[in-house]
């Protein structure tokens, strides 16, 4: 047994979603990505004296809404409060959040990873905050510049409990996550332009051990793989360090993504004091069960049930299903779509495989996509009458429905003269020349010699122009071989 | 709860401030002087009386999620004492927080 077997990581994370709202969170400058530095910006969010803050109505739908759908308890009082500290990409010297009356409690997330049960991770909390503005240290030889273009913006903190035990179910976790906020539209879930960050809360013990070891907290992990490397190098590391009978420092690291490893940014030992008190400019939020009722109905259909729907009731595989429920438009298509054909297995396949090499190919989202699903339904039932082949519809016919978009998949591999003769009368007449012309072959199949079959059949293929339906043809050589 | 050169420090560390220790010992002194005159409320029983937080009964005060611009570039960056055409400017800070 290796050292690290001995061990086991207890992993908690903290994620920030920037909210999709328009403005802002306490002020109604413009909420946007990639303005030019401080334009989106207001007295209020500047940190002006004597300027009063006031809700973004919109940012508490999107607070209930996430918390409708991880399960959680929505706060009926809720207050702000003021957490203090100096920092020059904060001009108002607080950061306006939640203390003591996060909106959502409990709650959870499940993950599955590969070959293995769904596993809930417990949530411990949601609040409503606000982002900073954005320091640069490096563009100038003397001063920081500060742009305040993000000061002010709509977070949503997501608190997890020390519930998830490996870097892969931190990526599972995250990629849930993720995947969740996309569906609500309440964040774009973009970590490497920071609408989505993550911070991991990393200790390891003896396994069986009650005691949780010293908490190290590990920052600057711009996407979800890079927080699955983070925490993979800084489980070894907290072994490594235990193992040779050193203390793990209660410490915050940074992860080095070009180098693989996490170093220490600063000490926690002497804990920050924020002095949090309540924010008097901003009177408590109460939401009613009438309110809570009204954003339920708002919800859109989610991942997991999606998924469960498209496993149970379509009886797909985990793997088509978690595909499929990949993205919300991809799922909002495929669920048209099965309206429209109960071959839902082909349909899966035509989603997984033209549709989604086509929208690859030309850098596309499904929204985009020009072909109405009933097109895709038409043509998977042209195939299953046996109209034309399956590679036929993926080579010829799907190209050409792209190009033109108001035909139908029969009146195109009409034109293609590609519909297969699977009309027994005239295919019987092939087989029977074909038999004809080969007397002797037929003699060496009754000899025993029962692969020619597949020479017999490549004749009829060629008398039909390749149009045999191979199938039914394959059905007649065999029966009027054995008649013959 | 007695203030001592312990306290000061901490709190002149929180709020950015330097004292010579001359200072200090009249802060110490005034400060204590403060905590015993708010010791006075501590006579009173508030068992059962909530925090007074907000000065109006008013609730769920908010606004429609509507972008506005209220001022320019030029505005903003006015009243700074250091900045250039696009950014505030301040000494560099790194590791504060």
């Amino acid at each position: 047994m290796s050292v690290y077997e001995k061990y086991e990581a207890v992993i908690g994370l903290e994620v920030h979603i920037q909210l999709l709202t328009k403005s802002k969170m306490y002020a109604n400058d413009i909420n946007e990505y990639g303005a030019l530095p401080n334009t989106n910006i207001s007295v209020v969010n500047l940190g002006h004296p004597g300027t009063l803050p006031r809700v973004n109505k919109r940012a508490i739908e999107y607070a209930v809404k996430l918390g409708l759908a991880v399960n959680a308890n929505i706060t009926y009082e809720n207050q702000f409060a003021r957490k203090n500290y100096f920092y020059a990409d904060l001009p108002k010297g607080y950061q306006v959040t939640q203390d003591k009356t996060p909106i959502c409690t409990g709650g959870h997330i499940t993950i599955k990873l590969k070959g293995q049960e769904a596993k809930d991770i417990n949530l411990t909390r949601i609040h409503m905050e606000e982002d900073a503005g954005k320091s640069m240290h490096d563009q100038d030889p003397f001063d920081s510049l500060i742009d305040l273009n993000r000061a002010g913006v709509p977070l949503l903190e997501i608190v997890s409990e020390p519930d998830i035990k490996s870097a892969e179910e931190a990526y599972a976790y995250l990629t849930e996550v993720r995947k969740l906020v996309r569906y609500l539209d309440v964040c774009d879930g973009n970590m490497e332009e920071g609408s989505m960050r993550c911070d991991a809360n990393v200790s390891v013990k003896i396994k069986g051990v009650e005691q949780f070891g010293k908490k190290v907290e590990v920052k600057n992990m711009n996407s979800i793989r890079n927080v699955q490397r983070a925490i993979e190098f800084e489980i070894i590391r907290q072994i490594d360090d235990i193992e040779a009978g050193k203390e793990i420092p209660v410490e915050t690291r940074s992860f080095d993504a070009v180098n693989g490893l996490t170093f220490s940014l600063r000490s926690k030992e002497s804990a920050n004091d924020y002095r949090y008190f309540p924010e008097p400019d901003l009177q408590p939020i109460f939401v009613t069960q009438e309110y809570i009722t009204s954003m339920k109905a708002l919800l859109p259909e989610l991942p997991a049930e999606l998924f469960n729907r498209f496993v149970n009731d379509l009886k797909l595989s985990d793997y088509d299903a978690l595909n499929l429920t990949d993205t919300k438009a991809i799922a909002l298509y495929f669920s048209e779509l099965v309206t429209k054909t109960k071959n839902y297995k082909a349909a899966a396949n035509w989603m997984m495989g033209a549709v989604k090499s086509y929208l690859n190919e030309n850098a596309l989202t499904i929204d985009r996509f020009p072909l109405k699903p009933e097109k895709i339904a038409e043509l998977i039932a042209i195939i299953d009458e046996g109209k034309i082949s399956n590679t036929v519809a993926s080579t010829q016919v799907f190209p050409e429905m792209m190009k033109q978009l108001d035909k139908s998949p029969l009146q195109i591999a009409t034109e293609l003269n590609v519909i297969q003769e699977s009309n027994s009368d005239a295919l019987q007449d092939f087989v029977n020349q074909v038999i004809a012309n080969n007397p002797a072959k037929v003699a060496e199949y009754k000899g025993g010699k029962v692969n020619l079959v597949g020479m017999f059949m490549g004749e009829v293929m060629k008398l039909s122009g390749g149009k045999a339906d191979p199938k039914m043809a394959s059905k007649l050589v065999k029966e009027t071989l054995d008649k013959a | 709860m007695t203030i001592d050169t312990k306290t000061v420090d901490e709190i002149a560390h929180l709020a950015r401030l330097e004292f010579e220790a001359e200072a200090k010992t009249e802060i110490i002194k005034d400060m204590n002087n403060m905590l015993k005159f708010v010791e006075k409320l501590n006579e009173l029983n508030t068992d059962n009386v909530q925090p007074l937080i907000y000065m109006t009964e008013e609730s769920n005060v908010m606004r429609e999620d509507e972008p506005k611009v209220t001022l320019t570039q030029d505005e903003a960056l006015k009243n700074a004492p250091k900045h250039d055409s696009d950014y505030f400017k301040v000494s560099k800070v790194i590791d504060n927080k």
